[in-house]
């Protein structure tokens, strides 16, 4: 990889859209990835997650907007030497050996040849697959396929690397081997630009992400500030009525009853006994009350909705 | 440059498809059937005493049907195995981690054209080099004009893959077969027609020949090749299905290949504008 003089962001999209028709898959997206963060576009499928990053590599061309990609224009042919992308539903040339696969997409990035015969068994190695180098590709489990597919994306040593569903199909060992990848990247100054459904590796990998549904983003936070200040509580007791969560609404958005047990998210532990004194003068009986850190996944939902998905 | 490596992978991808080994075989099993064919003939023709004007005749007529047979065979190479390759690819998305890579559009159009016409170019010389050498070891005849008669031959195969790429570019493999096979009906049944209306003296129906050549230019150019080749009695004679009697002019030559140009712009422009 190599050093940038000046700190422009890795990637800068402005009112980025695409329209087939009638059908908006991805409306007025404008964000800034910096160099070297960890950046994770979350949403349910169809939210348009592909298709921005498809636009991002000049796969696809925007209806409107523009943007740059390591400070050169989106469908930029040589800026393609730095970058390196895994898509979600990935298929390679299945009739080569691994070694082979490997050698023909380092041409394709323009590696000199020594550059080549050095990084090929590298990254071989890098992703577990070097006791395969002779064997096709066609005899690759999915995971197999998968690591392959990562190590093709990073041949060239990128300043930016763009995953999409880089885990989807790894079993746990192989998912903690991309964590550590990406977490080495990142050490690197890589800039990674992640579309992920599983939420869990966002929580672990991510510096910011961002949330996207039927083409529109939501939200743009850093993790740790989105994380913060999002608690959720579960009250146990008895006595709950629907006019109750009617008078919760002061603290809560999210207010579940199910028989003996209240759900809620506040923002802050300092409400709690607030909501407390409140429950006893409706004259509930109060048994517990278990305030616990939000997980991503109850975000995720709150923010993008239920209805979202395809 | 990008474009010889993807002519490279072309290559290799084409020359292990059992499509090819299969017209390989097919062809192999054609010369020997020719070979055999022709052997048992020419020892009927030593039998019978005929002037060698009527030998020649006949030998010619025999070798011009065994390149319209490599001609066809040719043809269908060049359309099954490319057919799929641009559609294939997009279809299935392995095309997806290739133009990510830092290379232009059309370079991968050129690069996969190059592979196949390597291909292609290999097949053909190799199957009309086999009845150029059984009808001269056979009989010791060979025909006129033989090299500008396989060059038009080659070009033909050029072109049927041109138009396998463009329609590769735009449309799903199946729509792109049926559009290759369908615009080589049109020019088949042209070129027949054509040769009718010449021998009739009708020209509506030479007309129609002539517009469904520039259409699309394969039966022109082989009538061209056929022309080229064909012994000088045969056009004096009437026509054979493996000659002329309306000949193609020069100018259909430059037309086809600048038609072969223009196709392969052509297929550059739609895939630099496809969303993929």
């Amino acid at each position: 990889m190599v050093a940038t003089s000046s700190n422009r962001p890795s990637i800068e999209v402005r009112s980025l859209n695409k329209t087939y028709g009638d059908k908006v898959a991805v409306a007025n997206l404008t964000l800034t990835v910096e160099q070297g963060e960890v950046f994770g576009f979350l949403g349910p499928n169809g939210a348009g997650k592909t298709t921005a990053v498809k636009m991002l590599l000049g796969l696809i061309k925007p209806t409107a907007g523009d943007g740059t990609v390591l400070s050169a224009p989106l469908r930029d042919c040589h800026t393609r030497t730095r970058i390196g992308f895994l898509p979600e539903h990935f298929r390679f040339h299945e009739w080569l050996t691994a070694e082979e696969f490997l050698t023909l997409h380092a041409e394709l990035y323009r590696m000199p040849r020594l550059t080549r015969q050095k990084r090929v068994p590298e990254l071989l190695e890098l992703v577990g697959l070097a006791d395969h180098t002779s064997k096709k590709l066609k005899q690759f489990s999915k995971g197999m396929l998968q690591r392959i597919g990562l190590a093709q994306a990073l041949l060239n040593e990128p300043d930016l690397v763009i995953l999409d569903e880089p885990t989807s199909g790894l079993d746990p060992v192989g998912r903690r081997l991309v964590r550590d990848i990406i977490r080495n990247l990142r050490s690197q100054g890589t800039t990674v630009f992640l579309n992920s459904h599983l939420l869990s590796e966002v929580e672990i990998t991510c510096d910011r992400v961002a949330f996207i549904k039927r083409g529109e983003v939501l939200r743009i936070s850093p993790l740790n500030e989105l994380m913060e200040g999002e608690i959720s509580v579960s009250i146990h007791g008895q006595g709950f009525s629907p006019a109750l969560a009617a008078g919760l609404t002061h603290w809560s958005k999210n207010i579940r009853i199910d028989d003996d047990l209240l759900t809620l998210n506040v923002v802050s532990r300092s409400v709690l006994p607030e909501i407390n004194r409140f429950l006893v003068e409706q004259g509930v009986d109060v048994f517990a009350i278990r305030p616990e850190q939000i997980s991503l996944e109850d975000l995720f939902i709150e923010i993008v909705g239920t209805d979202g998905g395809l | 440059m990008s474009a010889l490596i993807i002519a490279r992978l072309t290559f290799r991808e084409a020359a292990r498809r059992w499509i090819l080994w299969v017209a390989l075989i097919l062809g192999i099993v054609f010369l020997v059937i020719y070979a055999l064919g022709f052997y048992e003939i020419q020892k009927d023709m030593q039998s019978s005493s005929s002037s060698t004007i009527v030998y020649s005749e006949i030998y010619n007529f025999i070798f011009m049907a065994g390149l319209y047979a490599i001609n066809f065979m040719t043809i269908m190479m060049a359309v099954l195995t490319s057919v799929d390759t641009l559609s294939g690819e997009i279809a299935s998305g392995t095309i997806h981690t290739i133009v990510s890579k830092p290379l232009a559009r059309w370079e991968i159009v050129i690069g996969k054209w190059l592979g196949f016409a390597g291909m292609l170019l290999l097949y053909m010389l190799l199957m009309s080099g086999g009845v150029i050498l059984i009808v001269y070891g056979i009989s010791g005849y060979t025909a006129p004009n033989i090299l500008p008669g396989l060059a038009l031959v080659g070009l033909n195969a050029l072109l049927l893959l041109s138009v396998s790429l463009l329609g590769g570019a735009s449309l799903s493999t199946l729509a792109n077969g049926v559009l290759v096979f369908g615009l080589y009906g049109i020019a088949f049944i042209g070129g027949w027609i054509e040769q009718f209306g010449s021998f009739l003296n009708n020209q509506a129906a030479i007309n129609i020949g002539i517009i469904s050549s520039l259409i699309m230019p394969s039966e022109a150019l082989w009538r061209r090749a056929a022309f080229d080749m064909q012994s000088p009695l045969v056009s004096a004679m009437g026509f054979s299905p493996f000659s002329s009697n309306s000949v193609p002019s020069p100018y259909m030559i430059v037309y086809a290949i600048l038609f072969i140009g223009g196709v392969i712009l052509l297929a550059i422009w739609q895939f630099n504008r496809r969303d993929l």
